[in-house]
């Protein structure tokens, strides 16, 4: 696994053109595998379209402590990108002009962003009913400026969505960076001592399972047995949910895909796992997606590969909410990822 | 014929053996995915069990989607090498209790 970025390797696949290329192409070329769009057509009225906007998910910046074999950001600590202070309270305008229930941040690392405590603090005070960060646990350890945010998260009643792709050292560190796994263990104790995933507090710790290599995630509810089982059994760690996610074929994933040639495999697999029922469940009917730069998406998988929403208003500084929902999604194969086998969001599988 | 008689491809043909004998191509995959169901048995207990099988009668379409199958339920390396060496123990088993008759037809003609 390589330390760096796919940008800093100045990889091809850091253009998102290149991406789209290997999504529109090889075996989606006429008379190969179908696209998305064709797919869809006949479950669903198409193009799709968003039915509200119950969730902000801001990308704070690609700055992560963690190079991950399967981030879909290509995060890494060589990566700058970071929301300005204006587009942060522009985001904040936008709660409070609207009904939204979920504000889930992340990136990278979004506890990198320098101005973090701060948004999360005003961001509290707004009346959102849930306010997810998503951390990768490591963080959390990674600096002395890092070691209070457990009791940050609690003041504030943040929920954590963790990563921790097994329970076991190896899978973890082969996917995440050789001592992630004791790290992230270490992380999940600290939370779990300030009452996170504790039966007794609504302090919410959910963690996140990602297949750790070329298959589709398994039984959601049977995985998470399995982690709680094995967590509770060996560190005595507590959480509420698990969520598995299905990987995409972006960024450092697909290099992953290609390089170890499981790409058209493991993309037939996601064609044939098409389940029309996760449709209209699908995380880009309900979610706005906010890049660091002000730039809209259906949704983070969207953002990586630059396909902004379908509307005038691309950017949160000219943002009329009531007229954004009025859009068609951008889709391309990707999105067979949201719909294969219980379907996949940020929120685990949706059927 | 150049075309080999095992192709990774095949595996996902596999439910078109219903096309010539529908009733009874429905009826196998129906009691198929109920053998694999939670039962007194665990969906991944049964699931090693197969990959097991699986060796045991050298069915290369059932390694692949039981290996696959195992990745999917988290299970690991070391647990699938264990019951791959099961199915060894019983097979190579299975020939070496044979050696109980040589012995007794051995010793039954020899003076």
């Amino acid at each position: 696994m390589s330390s760096k970025s796919l940008r800093s390797r100045s990889h091809r696949l850091s253009s998102t053109q290149a991406q789209l290329e290997w999504l529109e192409k090889g075996i989606f070329k006429p008379g190969g595998l179908p696209h998305f769009a064709t797919k869809v057509n006949g479950f669903q009225d198409t193009p799709l379209r968003p039915h509200s906007l119950d969730i902000l998910q801001l990308n704070l910046g690609y700055m992560c402590n963690q190079v991950c074999a399967h981030c879909h950001v290509d995060a890494g600590p060589d990566r700058k990108e970071m929301m300005s202070e204006t587009t942060l309270e522009k985001c904040l305008d936008l709660i409070r002009k609207t009904s939204i229930k979920t504000l889930d941040l992340t990136g990278g690392a979004p506890e990198m962003h320098p101005h973090f405590r701060e948004f999360v603090s005003q961001a509290a005070q707004l009346g959102i009913q849930d306010l997810i960060v998503r951390s990768n646990l490591t963080i959390l350890l990674a600096n002395k400026k890092y070691v209070d945010l457990p009791e940050f998260f609690k003041t504030q009643n943040v929920h954590v969505i963790s990563s921790l792709p097994f329970y076991k050292k190896d899978k973890t560190d082969r996917q995440r960076g050789s001592g992630v796994f004791l790290k992230s263990i270490e992380a999940l104790k600290r939370l779990n001592a300030v009452g996170y995933g504790k039966s007794e507090t609504n302090l919410k710790l959910d963690l996140v399972y990602n297949p750790s290599g070329a298959f589709l995630p398994g039984n959601q509810k049977s995985l998470e047995l399995e982690f709680k089982k094995a967590l509770k059994t060996d560190f005595d760690i507590d959480f509420n949910q698990l969520f598995t996610i299905t990987n995409m074929p972006i960024s450092r994933y697909l290099e992953f895909l290609i390089a170890s040639e499981n790409y058209e495999e493991y993309m037939e697999s996601l064609v044939e796992a098409f389940n029309p029922s996760a449709l209209d469940k699908v995380m880009c009917t309900n979610t706005l997606s906010v890049r660091w730069d002000g730039y809209m998406y259906d949704c983070d998988f969207n953002q990586m590969l630059d396909l902004k929403v379908d509307h005038t208003m691309q950017h949160i500084d000219d943002v009329i909410p009531e007229e954004l929902v009025q859009r068609n999604i951008c889709v391309s194969q990707h999105c067979y990822g949201c719909t294969a086998g219980s379907g996949s969001s940020c929120q685990g599988s949706v059927v | 014929m150049s075309r080999p008689y095992y192709q990774s491809q095949d595996l996902k043909k596999f439910k078109n053996i219903s096309d010539w004998s529908p009733e009874l191509g429905a009826k196998f995959f129906e009691y198929y995915n109920s053998v694999f169901e939670e039962g007194a048995l665990s969906a991944r207990e049964k699931s090693l069990i197969a990959l097991a099988v699986a060796h045991t009668v050298q069915c290369p379409y059932c390694i692949d989607a039981y290996t696959q199958d195992g990745l999917q339920r988290g299970i690991e390396r070391n647990e699938m090498m264990e019951a791959v060496h099961v199915a060894a123990a019983i097979r190579g088993g299975a020939s070496l209790v044979h050696g109980v008759q040589m012995m007794e037809v051995y010793d039954k003609r020899s003076m």
